[in-house]
């Protein structure tokens, strides 16, 4: 498809020659770059809570954002109204950052290279919504049916098409079409007058419909919330202190996520206040770690056709046999650093300004058996399921909180656990892997990242994993 | 048309389309900020934006819906977008608006909107952010670089009216100013910030004092080390005893009362904290972040004693968690500009006690004093605590030296029912508490 057949072309009558018009003005101050970006994004969310839907709910938002870049200043204006006359305005307040003559040519834009790693041919809100409410349906009902002791279950089923389209002055014109699907379900279970546990489990990705009655169904997800839920029932106190810790495959890899993967963002190393700033080259993990962002994987959450600047996606080699190998660039920070683009300039949408983010983040997988990496342990934690994460770039020290946990003795798993946070030094803890197994594993689909007030879509994974040495956050 | 007359619009167009009940949220804001680093202007973001959210009733079947675009067109899209949603959702007995009689408004001016934010300049708001951060960097010469002053500043108006005639509106104003240092010693590196946000300029603290508290608050952390596990009375600084208002809250918010997923449901009239904790939520406190003259189901804000003297007076409800539970709505309602209402809280606060921190401190022979808290290890069903802390190690009454890379853990339960509290409360925020002393907690580390 080309720009006259694309969505914003058709749909809202734009030209190549306007976007050219946007861009000159844009740098009509005397910036040193300049790009525009129109995003339309249609919703739609289910929710049943206590066997009710209660609540279903779509709606449509679009608008466009103008930056200027004049050496490390960025000006940003935006607008929720598509005509001419506001989009120049926005571009006027942009380019007022800038200070000078005119310096840059006019740019003519040609076309990027095209290819489609989401072939999504219906999104699932092109749809009506009775295959959807089905969805959401059948989860609420496996879930209660998986036990008893199971007394609420809420059942999410949320999607979007977002519509993107960059032109910068560099002469670069992209558009995508990004389709996303997911589904949760969350449980509650009691045994008697004790508290209540949570179980929670989801998944999708830039999907069609038919993911969801083919490889991952509602009842694959409610089990597994389901199933989360009941084995908390049994769970004793986590224990306090340094710790031997595997990590099972798959979501467990949000560690790498706010370990090192934070950390290795441009924006932070440019500005020197990353925990990594300078230690390209350096050991940063054990030998056995190499650790990839891609976003190029096909139909996963984290994947993009381009980014929100209009680079090409790409596989980025980020830690290699334990070696800092490079960081994810943005814009900003490979022009300022000259660093070759990344493909990771992202943005939650046209109201923010892009910044170096990860897609899909992952360990590659190891030689060791899991079954073997968990014999080797004589006292420790085996960690099959994470809530989220948080790190502090600066001092390097992260966490996570373990949602589903087990204590390993004598080389078998033995009791769950209750949740707890286990804390580690970025640059430090991936040095104390001493087992990597070989069942990679990604996620199911559900991570959403927080970066500086923006939310952004991603995927992360990891095979089984030995770490010597962690500090586990409970009262035992 | 004005965006009271929109709203009107799109509600008697639902109700034209067959919606037995419809009630429409307009939110309109302009935003500004500016981040200088190093001295230089690094960002400037100026825009203006607009969103509108309906949700609709046919008997007891609800559908929702928004759009950015408020033309005719994009109205009618979205009353056509909620109407198609009412045959997807399920009959719910709870679901409907407010009874006419509990709509209004709280009267007087409550000091949400002041004009001195509007009239900025903006190369006064540069230079507030560029002093923040040059009082940060001269403090002392072990801050050695920095993560950037800012100032932000935000002008909102909010329009909600129903079908069953409420109609109300307000206006907001917001600025805040941060500073945010990076130290070194050795291969040790930290940062910390300080920002302060107030409706009105004029109230606004002064920048140069911002940036040194953000450089006091890092250099502080320098040095740090990581404690053997041991339990030890912790002390939770203001800044970071906030955090605790957050579990309170969900812990007694309706929906998880009714879905019984708190450790608190169905402990009304019970003792559940320690004598000396009184838990209030009030959203008409003039000026304020937490105040507004209703909610967002158009029923007037209030004063709520949650909890007094540690017993536990009331959740905070909105119209359907009340009816789930046959209790009254607390004017709790809250949502974005579409959806179900979901509550929220006013200014939710922890009234003051008797000591100072420093008399709190000085009570402590071995323990933590916590600046920073991080992760989300807090379980509002269980009531497990655990999450990841640095802040400064207390050795015979005084702050003796860093902490970081160490966990603290405990029950809500456990916490709430033995604190002391100090009498250091200062709203900062729509959330308040003084400094914190909690006898015993598990501190995870070497």
């Amino acid at each position: 498809m080309g720009f006259s057949d694309s969505f914003f072309a058709t749909k809202f009558g734009i030209r190549s020659q306007d976007l050219e018009a946007y861009l000159a003005e844009a740098l009509s101050q005397g910036g040193d770059y300049a790009d525009i970006y129109f995003e339309y994004l249609a919703t739609s969310t289910i929710s049943m809570d206590e066997s009710i839907v209660k609540s279903a709910t779509q709606g449509v938002s679009l608008g466009v954002g103008v930056r200027v870049i004049s050496r490390e200043r960025t000006g940003y204006a935006y607008s929720d109204d598509l005509s001419p006359e506001k989009i120049r305005h926005a571009a006027k307040v942009a380019a007022c950052i800038a200070n000078g003559p005119a310096k840059v040519d006019k740019s003519s834009l040609h076309e990027g290279a095209k290819r489609n790693l989401y072939p999504v041919l219906t999104a699932p809100n092109e749809l009506g919504f009775a295959e959807r409410l089905d969805l959401v349906k059948r989860a609420e009902k496996a879930a209660r049916a998986y036990d008893s002791r199971i007394f609420q279950v809420q059942a999410t089923y949320a999607d979007s098409l977002r519509h993107v389209m960059v032109a910068n002055s560099e002469g670069v014109l992209n558009f995508d079409r990004q389709p996303m699907a997911r589904l949760n379900v969350s449980a509650l279970a009691r045994e008697g007058n004790g508290h209540p546990q949570n179980g929670y489990a989801g998944g999708g990705g830039r999907v069609e419909l038919d993911f969801f009655l083919n490889e991952k169904t509602p009842e694959h997800f409610a089990r597994e919330a389901g199933r989360q839920a009941i084995v908390q029932l049994g769970a004793v106190e986590a224990p306090a202190g340094e710790s031997t810790v595997v990590l099972g495959p798959g979501w467990p890899g949000v560690l790498l996520h706010e370990a090192v993967g934070h950390g290795l963002e441009a924006d932070f190393n440019r500005k020197g206040t990353s925990a990594f700033s300078g230690r390209i080259g350096q050991q940063v993990a054990s030998p056995l770690c190499t650790v990839i962002d891609d976003g190029t994987i096909g139909g996963r959450r984290g994947s993009l056709n381009v980014d929100d600047e209009g680079n090409v996606s790409q596989r980025n080699v980020l830690i290699e046999n334990g070696i800092l190998r490079g960081y994810l660039q943005d814009q900003l920070s490979s022009r300022i650093t000259k660093a070759a683009p990344t493909g990771s300039g992202r943005r939650e949408s046209y109201e923010h300004i892009p910044m170096p983010r990860m897609t899909n983040t992952f360990m590659l997988a190891g030689e060791s058996d899991p079954e073997e990496i968990i014999r080797s342990v004589d006292k420790g934690l085996y960690c099959a399921n994470f809530g989220g994460g948080q790190v502090d770039i600066t001092s390097g020290n992260f966490v996570f909180s373990a949602s589903e946990s087990y204590l390993i003795e004598g080389g078998k798993l033995t009791r769950p656990v209750r949740n707890a946070t286990l804390i580690g030094n970025g640059p430090e803890a991936l040095k104390y892997v001493s087992m990597v197994g070989n069942d990679l594993k990604l996620d199911e689909g559900i991570g959403i990242c927080g970066k500086a007030g923006q939310s952004v879509p991603v995927g992360v994974g990891i095979p089984t994993v030995k770490i010597d040495r962690m500090t586990v956050g409970g009262t035992a | 048309m004005t965006l009271l007359e929109i709203a009107n619009d799109a509600i008697q167009q639902a109700l034209d389309a067959g919606a037995t009940d419809a009630e429409c949220t307009i939110a309109e804001g302009e935003e500004f900020s500016v981040q200088v680093r190093r001295g230089e202007v690094e960002t400037i973001k100026q825009a203006a934006s607009r969103g509108m959210g309906l949700r609709i009733l046919v008997g007891s079947y609800t559908g929702s819906s928004y759009t950015s675009d408020l033309s005719p067109e994009g109205v009618r899209h979205m009353v056509a977008q909620a109407m198609e949603l009412a045959a997807v959702t399920t009959e719910d007995p709870f679901a409907g608006l407010p009874e006419a009689s509990d709509f209004g408004a709280v009267a007087g001016d409550l000091g949400l909107y002041s004009s001195d934010v509007e009239g900025l300049d903006p190369a006064v708001k540069i230079e507030i952010a560029r002093c923040a951060e040059d009082a940060a960097l001269k403090f002392d010469a072990r801050i050695t670089n920095s993560d950037g002053g800012s100032f932000d500043s935000q002008l909102g108006r909010r329009v909600f009216a129903n079908s069953r005639g409420f109609a109300g509106e307000y206006r907001s104003s917001y600025c805040s100013v941060s500073a945010s240092a990076v130290a070194k010693l050795g291969d040790q590196m930290e940062r910390d910030y300080w920002y302060h946000s107030a409706r009105r300029f004029t109230d606004l603290e002064k920048p140069d004092y911002v940036g040194r508290r953000a450089a006091e608050r890092t250099l502080r952390r320098l040095g740090s080390v990581k404690m053997e596990t041991q339990r030890v009375p912790v002390i939770f600084e203001p800044r970071v005893a906030r955090s605790m208002m957050g579990h309170i809250f969900e812990a007694i918010e309706g929906r998880s009362v009714y879905r019984q997923s708190t450790f608190l449901a169905g402990k009304l009239g019970e003792t559940v904290a320690a004598r000396g904790v009184t838990v209030i939520d009030d959203g008409t406190i003039p000026g304020l972040f937490g105040t507004q003259p209703f909610d967002d189901e158009g029923i007037p804000t209030r004063r709520t004693p949650v909890i007094e003297k540690g017993v536990l007076k009331s959740y905070l409800l909105n119209t359907y968690s009340a009816r789930k539970l046959g209790l009254k709505s607390t004017g709790n309602a809250s949502r974005g500009i579409t959806g179900n209402a979901g509550v929220g809280h006013g200014n939710f606060y922890l009234e003051a006690g008797t000591r100072t921190p420093e008399e709190l401190i000085a009570s402590v022979p071995n323990g933590f004093y916590v600046t920073e808290l991080i992760g989300s290890g807090v379980n509002v069903s269980t009531g497990d605590y655990s999450r990841g802390a640095a802040g400064l190690w207390i050795r015979n009454g005084e702050l003796a030296f860093a902490v970081s890379e160490v966990t603290i853990a405990g029950t809500l339960q456990q916490m709430l029912m033995t604190m002391e509290v100090g009498n250091d409360l200062e709203f900062r925020g729509s959330v308040a508490a003084p400094t914190l002393y909690i006898p015993e907690m598990t501190v995870g580390g070497r």
